[in-house]
């Protein structure tokens, strides 16, 4: 396994997590390079979800150590996880579906609004100054994504490829320095998927955010990502460049099933 | 006012329009352009300097009169400036139609042998590389939006913004703003101003060469005649490279001094046109024939109350609308109902349209039908007509505000010399007039008369009120044996009009008289047949049967009716008809892709039943080879009736050319 060039952003060290009697992820150790895409892939159930709710403190696992940062951490809620710079996408879409496309990227502003809710009410002042810079950053996010036809309408109404955009846009408005992607393609058409690999490519590049995504879809996996690390039954079964991923033998075992 | 009249007699060059508008309306708005969803706003004042600036870097690049500058992109604030900053100093803009594959732009690129290419976007700057090796003349690539581009290397690629910057920074060298200023001063209203390809569905696209005084001259013309000013706002959404967009947006806006707002992108622009409220407005008869459905299909979706307030708005809209547009008299009852429906429902719908502040409105392109037309006038939207061609700069014909008809395209535009050939032709001398085309002397002189008339290929006739009547290609248009005049479209639009007309050839050139072979259209005769209990198991079955001959007999009937009206068509009414036993299909070549009948090979293949047509038989057999869609082949057989219809009496050959 090659060392990742740069500075560790977040390292996960043997960390254990289990439902009652159920080993959800057992002894997993790795970490994640400042600025750099980091893939999670494995079969269903390997453990890869309950893996970013660990990372983004939904979760507490057990056993095993969590340092963001350089700093360690125990019980982080994922609110402040959110305050310290990590922002998520999820597998199932998680809108606002009654709000429009502008107001459910506002709302990834929330934690950056300082003034309190009478200023804001008021709308007035440098309550209004501040919501205009909020707005202009939320803009900059439409027009990055393309989305400036959907930006009055509610979510709900839009279709699911759209869905997802705005709910990385979401995402991207909390200005993240780790982004979590939850599955940010499936249920896409080839279109889509190239329109949403552009996205995570530029905001990784241009805006500088570090990401760490699970994908199902390989080929995206392969072509995207600087290191890839294969969860197969909630066990670490490899980590590396994609192309010795790609290559290692129990990662096939995994997906295909073992030969005999 | 004075200074300005005294001003306007030397400004024949866009660039010397847009100094006199910064020194005389510098503080009204020029541009806006909706980025990061805010309108943004430049003043004549600011166009200026910014074009100022953007000349000034395209001369640090080497550009010269007489060059040619490539402009790809969509509706952008820069690239028009582009093309005014090409035009200050004499060099020639060629926009070019931002969705052309690799291989047309690099056509038109080779043929105007561009020098610099002005583009939008990272998608037409890719565009432009992959087809580099193919253009030596091409010296520079600019572009608007940097996005995605900030790793490509090529040398001589870069954004617009910093070529402006460059050329901000020397234009505060006095010397240099003086040799600006005498290179805008040196371009002659004769030389070219613009190169604009035609779309080339007829063969190769032809450069159309515009030069500065005679577009300035024929928009000045047109501006005068729909009383525009520099208080109006027109949204421009037209492709750049259309000779539309170029005359209402450019050569008008900058003539009369309005507002040009750019949409933020081409998905947003219904949007952007509700915001705007646009007062000067274009488009083609088949928007607004999606926009009626759109509106029709929410209407359906709508409470019980609002549908019958709806319905009962149309009905007031239907008798008295059209009668108010055109300033007819009108009982100060009808005054009244359209008065309220106009608050309750035309306003409310015309500002969901973004149509509130329309003064005047245009469409061309197609025949629009009666319906869809009488649906927008009779809300009060001042829809007019109008014809006209790259060749003219656009304006040949157009409607007058009170005398305006769906089926005609107006008398001839201000000092547009129109004439009929006597075979039908239109030809016209107009001020706009085109120069030549773009290094084809050849084609130039093919499309000119000797006396200098334009030809145009389209075969019309004069309305008794004036207006033109444009009913077919001009090759198309034959005679029958009495000499009356026949246009074989005009009659196949008139049927396919109705719903239950799918196609129809019609045929006589040379003829006795008119007869036509129909088309029905399945679905529509289906659904018919379902709900009259008729029964068919198949398209011939249903084609066949006889109440289905009645139904469509009633529909030929109402076609004779209208042609009997019109005294240049009355002797065309269609005497025999038949309906064809097969559809119409483009894998057996009897359309086009585009759905076009190739009349000439049908008129071979259905030889039988024309001559049945016309030798009195009551009925015809065909038989003939089809493909079917896996490509196989079969063979058809089938007997069709013929149906003799009653004619009109018209005014026959009343105004017999």
């Amino acid at each position: 396994m090659k060392a990742p060039s740069g500075d560790i952003l977040l390292s996960v060290e043997n960390v254990t997590l289990s439902f009652g009697g159920v080993c959800a992820i057992s002894d997993v150790s790795f970490d994640i390079a400042k600025g750099e895409i980091r893939a999670i892939i494995g079969p269903n159930g390997a453990g890869k979800t309950s893996m970013l709710n660990v990372v983004n403190g939904f979760y507490h696992p057990q056993q095993g150590r969590i340092t963001y940062h350089g700093r360690q951490r125990s019980r982080m809620q994922p609110y402040e996880a959110a305050a310290n710079g990590i922002a998520r996408t999820f597998q199932n879409v998680a809108l606002f579906k009654g709000m429009t496309t502008l107001d459910n990227i506002m709302t990834g502003r929330n934690l950056k609004m300082k003034r309190n809710i009478f200023w804001q009410a008021l709308r007035f002042g440098p309550a209004l100054d501040e919501e205009v810079g909020h707005r202009r950053v939320c803009e900059e996010i439409v027009d990055f994504l393309e989305i400036e036809h959907i930006r009055r309408t509610p979510v709900g109404a839009l279709p699911y490829g759209l869905q997802k955009r705005v709910e990385l846009g979401r995402a991207l408005a909390m200005e993240p320095q780790l982004l979590l992607l939850d599955e940010p393609m499936a249920g896409m058409n080839l279109e889509e998927k190239q329109d949403m690999s552009r996205f995570i490519v530029e905001t990784n590049r241009l805006r500088g955010a570090t990401i760490a995504l699970i994908e199902h879809d390989i080929g995206v996996v392969m072509d995207l990502s600087d290191r890839v690390v294969v969860l197969d039954y909630g066990r670490k079964i490899a980590d590396g460049l994609p192309d010795e991923v790609r290559r290692d033998r129990k990662v096939i075992d995994a997906y295909l099933g073992q030969d005999r | 006012m004075s200074a300005a009249g005294a001003a306007i007699g030397v400004n024949d060059t866009f660039a010397k329009l847009l100094r006199a508008h910064a020194a005389g309306r510098g503080d009204r708005p020029a541009f806006r352009h909706k980025d990061l969803g805010i309108w943004r706003t430049w003043t004549w004042r600011d166009v200026y300097a910014e074009t100022r600036a953007l000349a000034k870097g395209l001369i640090e690049l080497g550009l010269d009169r007489g060059d040619t500058l490539a402009i790809v992109g969509a509706n952008r604030p820069r690239l028009y400036w582009s093309m005014t900053a090409a035009q200050m100093l004499g060099a020639i803009p060629v926009p070019v139609y931002a969705d052309s594959v690799a291989d047309e732009l690099a056509a038109v690129l080779e043929h105007s042998e561009a020098s610099i290419v002005v583009t939008q976007d990272q998608e037409q700057v890719d565009k432009v590389l992959s087809v580099r090796d193919r253009l030596p003349a091409l010296r520079a690539i600019l572009y608007d939006e940097k996005r995605g581009l900030d790793d490509y290397r090529e040398p001589d690629l870069l954004p617009l913004e910093s070529l402006m910057a460059k050329g901000r920074a020397s234009l505060d060298n006095s010397a240099a703003a003086a040799d600006l200023d005498s290179r805008i001063d040196a371009v002659r209203g004769a030389d070219p101003s613009v190169i604009l390809y035609t779309s080339g569905t007829t063969g190769r696209s032809k450069g159309v060469v515009l030069s500065g005084e005679r577009s300035i001259a024929a928009a000045r013309d047109t501006v005068a005649f729909d009383k525009l000013s520099d208080r109006d706002v027109a949204l421009a959404y037209l492709p750049l490279a259309w000779v539309g967009d170029h005359y209402l947006n450019y050569a008008q806006g900058y003539v009369a001094g309005f507002c040009i707002a750019c949409p933020e992108s081409a998905d947003t622009a219904a949007n952007d046109l509700r915001e705007i409220g646009p007062t000067y407005h274009f488009a083609p008869p088949r928007v607004f024939e999606a926009l009626l459905t759109r509106l029709q299909i929410r209407i359906e979706d709508a409470g019980a109350f609002k549908r019958w307030l709806y319905r009962r708005c149309m009905d007031v809209a239907r008798r008295w609308g059209e009668k108010i547009a055109n300033g007819e008299p009108v009982p100060i009852g009808g005054r009244l109902a359209y008065g309220l429906a106009e608050l309750l429902i035309y306003g409310p719908l015309k500002n969901a349209l973004g149509f509130s502040h329309i003064r005047v409105a245009y469409t061309a392109g197609e025949a629009i039908g009666a319906d869809l037309f009488a649906f927008y006038r009779s809300i009060g939207l001042n829809l007019k007509q109008l014809y006209g061609q790259t060749e003219a700069f656009l304006f040949v014909t157009a409607q007058t505000d009170r005398a305006v008809r769906s089926d005609a395209v107006g008398p001839p535009a201000p000092n547009v010399d129109l004439r009929i050939t006597p075979d039908g032709e239109v030809q016209f001398k107009s001020p706009g007039m085109f120069v030549g085309y773009f290094r084809d002397d050849a084609k130039t002189r093919e499309a000119l008369t000797e006396d200098g008339y334009v030809k145009t290929g389209d075969a019309g006739f004069f309305e008794p009120d004036g207006q033109l009547k444009i009913v077919d290609r001009a090759q198309d248009v034959g005679r029958l044996r009495s000499g009356q005049l026949f246009a074989p479209k005009y009659v196949e639009n008139k049927l396919k009009f109705f719903p239950e007309i799918r196609e129809a050839v019609a045929v006589g050139d040379g003829r006795e008289f008119v007869a036509a072979m129909i088309n029905i259209e399945f679905a529509s005769v289906g659904d018919w047949a379902a709900r009259h209990n008729v029964s068919y198991a198949s398209y011939q079955e249903l084609a066949a049967n006889p109440r289905v001959y009645e139904l469509i007999k009633r529909r030929v009937d109402e076609v004779n009716r209208a042609l009997s009206l019109e005294p240049m068509m009355a002797g065309a009414q269609i005497r025999r008809f038949l309906i064809l036993p097969k559809e119409l299909d483009a894998d057996d070549g009897e359309v086009t892709r585009t759905q076009k009948v190739r009349r000439k090979f049908v008129a071979e293949r259905y030889a039988p039943l024309i001559k049945g047509l016309y030798d009195g038989a009551v009925e015809a057999s065909i038989a003939t080879e089809i493909t079917y869609e896996d490509g196989r082949k079969g063979k058809l057989e089938g007997t069709c009736r013929i149906v003799d219809m009653p004619s009109f009496p018209g005014e026959l050959r009343a105004s017999a050319a």
